[in-house]
């Protein structure tokens, strides 16, 4: 009989442990440090303050990057909460300069932990670089700097971001956002922006991104089930279901569509037409 | 890619076999209830054969030398399998050809070694289990047509039950034999031998055989690439009588095949390779008046690697092997009561299938592209076999039934989210009941013999049509998707059987029809894209509302003079769907006329075989008419005796005329052998 109970009670106990792993995904692992994982891809010591950048990737990519900023007090090594911060990137190219889509910066559970994403259109090259401009304040003051940051392609060489000019004349900024994709149905998501003008990018909401997924090795086989992206108007994102029925290269042919259902980019795949000027890549 | 799963693993191996024992032995009481019953006087009765059953007999052990009754010793499995009256083999080559019976493949089928469930490794059907034995460790073939087959397994079609030779304890000493031969047409070598030692209390038989062919040419001299093999096969049985009552039996089979050439498909196999294992127990009396208790324990494990590795000019390299393990178990019983003769029967196995696909990017620089084509399918079934034969006055009934719990356990997260592309709330197991009623009759008029009889069955879809992921076929050139939601196909059947003997002239008519209810077979889906690459389109496996199936044949035998012997058969088959559409691989008229005549140590066989046109094809599957063809073989033999051996000789000529063709078995019209000559040498020391 005791047996019994004790293998209850181990039943119980190992109940326990399995229900409490299906937990919700917070981003931030619950930890002494919060960003524990994550890469710290930009340090600026300014104003007797360490500013520190997090990324899950290496460093500042081309496409969208999450990106997680700490303020340290380098008199006490304390982190910073109850700061506002606002951020604008800009590119000085050799002619000209602008800046790239990115969202505002907020709070996460963390207080100390703020987040936000930017969408680098391109790599910063010999000649031409990135600035991040970066204002916060907290405790009644405000401060500012500006840091010169490094942006490269993809190690992998795929596409994740589209700059382009629709049918209306509009300039847009279409990036996916990351995913870990599976022979599976995944959950595509990405993000889209119009160019204002050089420094003002604001988000479009209300389109579709039509998604046709191929591979060129296989003949442009496609996968059954996708469903187009379509915007979410509480996270401001476009999501949509996108099917690999298989490891390896995925072109990810898109047609921008506007609320009145005109294409504004891209072209359907067809016999004669192996792949849309708009797209994705995935390899894995 | 390979993943343990706490459950799978546990129940994979040690946890299905003390499953399978405990199934083993709680329900056996009804059966010892029954065995209580006052039974006022056990009456061993003759009671009249009623099984539509045919045995192809492949080696006649108390002769010394096997095979001899065939026209053509140490001919393939395949072969033998051919010429029999009820089977037919779909060809995707020389090798591994794949048993029809009723029309019926695989899926509709159970194939069994000694009643041990195997299931091939191949996603394409190039391994069925004939292919993973050979004709020198077998004594012959039990077929048994539709639900007369429950026995085995749940089945639609029928049941073949391939028998492994024996020497059953009997006082020869030692034995053996050295046999060889060859076949002019694909220098086909073949080289076996056996040593056996048997006595009264242990016996032990040992077997190999070993055969590699090249390409063969189709009649008119065509060399079809791609139609070599070589493989080899070797087994073991042993027997130990614990007491004059009780038997502890054991069996083992190697069989590896390389270098096997499939020239009706995009690809070849470099290996197929099984390992096969059993332990059974024998005993007279059981508990009561039961008697004939057998209770065998299995394993066996298949390792098929198919590759293009040959083949100079594809879209796209690949490989796919594929794994298959199975483990079962099984322990009947017998009982003769006044008038009935009762067997009982409980199985049970647990099979993991499991295959997969990578295919290589042109481009290098590309990954490789990995899909699981069976996602690692776990199915376990076990079932409940009852039978009653019951003696009447010059008539007999045998009545049958089984039931079976069959459930599917998707291990692999992978390939179960692969599917759920297509079925997103697909679940990871399902359970199904299959259940099998039938009844035969069987009357005698004086000479004249007929039986008939009524059953109901049904079938789980198979793994590659429940499972399946983008398998593709090049006989309708679409890719197939497997289905999880498909129902029980359920087969309603009726047969007749009636044998007339007229002095030296032998009459026998013979016929079923099965109405077949959500029968199985892929479906075009046109929004679905292909995978492969030049495939049509993609299919997915269906439940039709229903199709029906019937064969008839006519079969004579007649004894023209002592030494002369001619029979004679005639066939036809007719398959069609709801709509009445053709169902594919099915029969036209067929017929062959043999003379056999023997005489002393002289023998000789005369055959005459072919097929209508087949005007009812289906184009749907790929098929196109087939045209009529007859073909002419002969072989002779003769036996010498060589102090107390005896060597026996064998030579003949297939397809005389040397004719091109194909018939409506042979997988995208590949042609089949053009003439070939044969010799065998057999011999035996005693």
């Amino acid at each position: 009989m005791k047996n019994i109970k004790s293998i209850f009670a181990l039943l119980v106990l190992s109940l326990g442990i399995v229900s409490c792993s299906d937990g919700t995904d917070d981003p931030l692992p619950v930890a002494d440090d919060p960003l524990e994982g994550f890469n710290l891809i930009g340090s600026f010591e300014t104003n007797g303050h360490a500013l520190e950048i997090y990324s899950e990737q290496e460093g500042f990519t081309t496409g969208y990057n999450e990106l997680f900023i700490r303020i340290k007090e380098l008199s006490t090594g304390n982190y910073v909460s109850d700061a506002t911060i606002h951020w604008n990137p800009v590119m000085h190219m050799t002619d000209k300069t602008h800046s790239c889509p990115r969202s505002e910066i907020s709070t996460t559970g963390e207080d100390t932990v703020y987040k936000g994403f930017i969408v680098f259109q391109m790599a910063s090259n010999d000649d031409e670089y990135w600035e991040l401009d970066l204002e916060y304040s907290f405790g009644g003051s405000t401060y500012t700097t500006t840091e010169q940051i490094t942006v490269n392609a993809p190690s992998d060489g795929k596409r994740t971001v589209n700059v382009f000019t629709g049918t209306d004349n509009v300039k847009y900024v279409l990036a996916m956002m990351p995913l870990t994709p599976e022979v599976a149905v995944n959950n595509l998501s990405a993000v889209l922006f119009k160019m204002e003008t050089m420094m003002s990018f604001p988000a479009v909401a209300d389109y579709t991104v039509a998604i046709d997924p191929r591979m060129p090795s296989m003949g442009n086989h496609s996968s059954p089930n996708n469903e187009d992206l379509l915007f979410d108007a509480d996270t401001g994102i476009y999501s949509g279901k996108l099917s690999l029925t298989m490891t390896g290269y995925w072109k990810i042919n898109l047609k921008l569509l506007n609320d009145q259902e005109d294409v504004l980019k891209g072209e359907d795949v067809t016999e004669e037409n192996e792949g849309s000027s708009l797209f994705f890549e995935i390899e894995f | 890619m390979k993943t343990i799963y706490p459950y799978g693993a546990w129940s994979g191996h040690l946890g299905n076999l003390i499953l399978a024992l405990c199934l083993g032995i709680i329900p056996l009481s009804p059966q010892k209830a029954q065995a209580q019953e006052p039974i006022l006087a056990p009456i061993i009765d003759s009671i009249l054969p009623i099984d539509l059953k045919e045995v192809i007999v492949i080696s006649s052990f108390n002769k010394g030398i096997e095979h001899k009754s065939q026209p053509k010793p140490l001919s393939t499995l395949d072969q033998y399998l051919e010429s029999s009256k009820k089977v037919s083999m779909v060809k995707r080559g020389a090798y591994a050809w794949d048993p029809m019976l009723n029309d019926m493949t695989s899926e509709r089928l159970s194939i069994t070694i000694d009643g041990m469930r195997i299931f091939g490794a191949c996603t394409d059907k190039m391994d069925p289990i004939t292919s993973y034995v050979d004709v020198s460790n077998l004594s012959d073939i039990q077929v048994e047509s539709g639900q007369q087959g429950a026995r085995h397994g749940n089945v639609i079609g029928g049941a073949l039950d391939m028998r492994l030779e024996k020497s059953d304890f009997r006082p020869l000493g030692w034995t053996g034999a050295v046999e060889t031969g060859y076949e002019s047409n694909n220098a086909a070598q073949i080289a076996g031998g056996e040593l056996n030692f048997s006595n009264q209390r242990f016996y032990v038989d040992m077997d190999l055989i070993y055969r590699k062919a090249d390409n063969y040419s189709a009649g008119g001299g065509e060399e079809v690439a791609f139609s070599q093999f070589e493989k080899y096969n070797l087994s073991t049985n042993a027997g130990y009588k614990v007491s004059e009552n009780q038997k502890l039996l054991a069996s083992f089979i190697f069989d590896e095949a390389r270098d096997v050439g499939y020239p009706a498909l995009p690809m070849d196999v470099s290996l197929a390779r099984a390992f096969i294992g059993s332990l059974s127990w024998l005993q007279d009396r059981f508990i009561g008046d039961l008697e004939n208790w057998e209770t065998k324990l299995y394993a066996n494990t298949i390792t098929h690697i198919m590759d293009d590795s040959q083949r100079p000019d594809v879209p796209i390299r690949m490989d796919m092997p594929g794994w298959s393990d199975t483990y079962g178990f099984y322990t009947q019983t017998e009982l003769a009561l006044d008038g009935h003769h009762l067997m009982g029967k409980l199985d049970g196995y647990y099979n993991r299938s499991q295959a997969e696909m990578t295919m290589y990017p042109n481009d290098p620089n590309e990954q490789d592209m990995f899909m699981l084509t069976w996602p690692d399918v776990r199915t376990l079934n076990s079932g409940i076999y009852l039978e009653d034969k019951i003696s009447l006055k010059e008539a007999s009934v045998k009545l049958s039934t089984r039931l079976a719990l069959q459930t599917f356990n998707v291990a692999d997260d992978f390939g179960l989210n692969s599917l759920r592309i297509f079925y997103p709330d697909m679940a990871q197991r399902q359970t199904r009941v299959l259940k099998s009623v039938s009844t035969h009759y069987h009357k005698q008029f004086k000479a004249l013999h007929l039986s008939g009889g009524f059953a109901y069955g049904d079938r789980a879809p198979s793994v590659s049509e429940g499972f399946g992921f983008y398998l593709f076929n090049s006989f309708d050139n679409h890719d197939y998707i497997g289905n999880p939601d498909l129902k029980n196909e359920k087969a309603l059947e009726a047969n007749f059987k009636m044998a007339l003997p007229i002095k030296n002239l032998n009459i026998a008519v013979e016929g079923n029809y099965f109405h077949t209810w959500d029968y199985i077979i892929g479906e075009i889906h046109p929004e679905l894209d292909v995978m492969t690459i030049g495939a049509d389109g993609v299919k997915v496996y269906t439940n039709l509302d229903h199709a029906n199936l019937y064969n008839v044949s006519l079969d004579m035998t007649y004894k023209l003079i002592s030494e002369l012997d001619w029979s004679g058969l005639v066939s036809y088959h007719r398959g069609t769907d709801q709509n009445g559409r053709n169902l594919p691989f099915i029969s036209p008229l067929a017929y062959s006329s043999r003379l056999t005549y023997g005489h002393g140590n002289f023998s000789g066989t005369l055959t005459l075989s072919g097929a209508l046109d087949q005007s009812d094809f289906s184009p749907d599957f790929g098929e196109d008419r087939t045209p009529a063809y007859t073909l002419l073989s002969l072989s002779l033999g003769k036996t010498f005796s060589i102090g107390g051996d005896t060597l026996y000789a064998k030579v003949g000529i297939e397809n005389i005329f040397d004719r091109y063709y194909s018939t409506y078995t042979d997988w995208n019209n590949i042609p089949r052998m053009g003439r070939n000559f044969f010799m065998t040498l057999s011999y035996a020391i005693n």
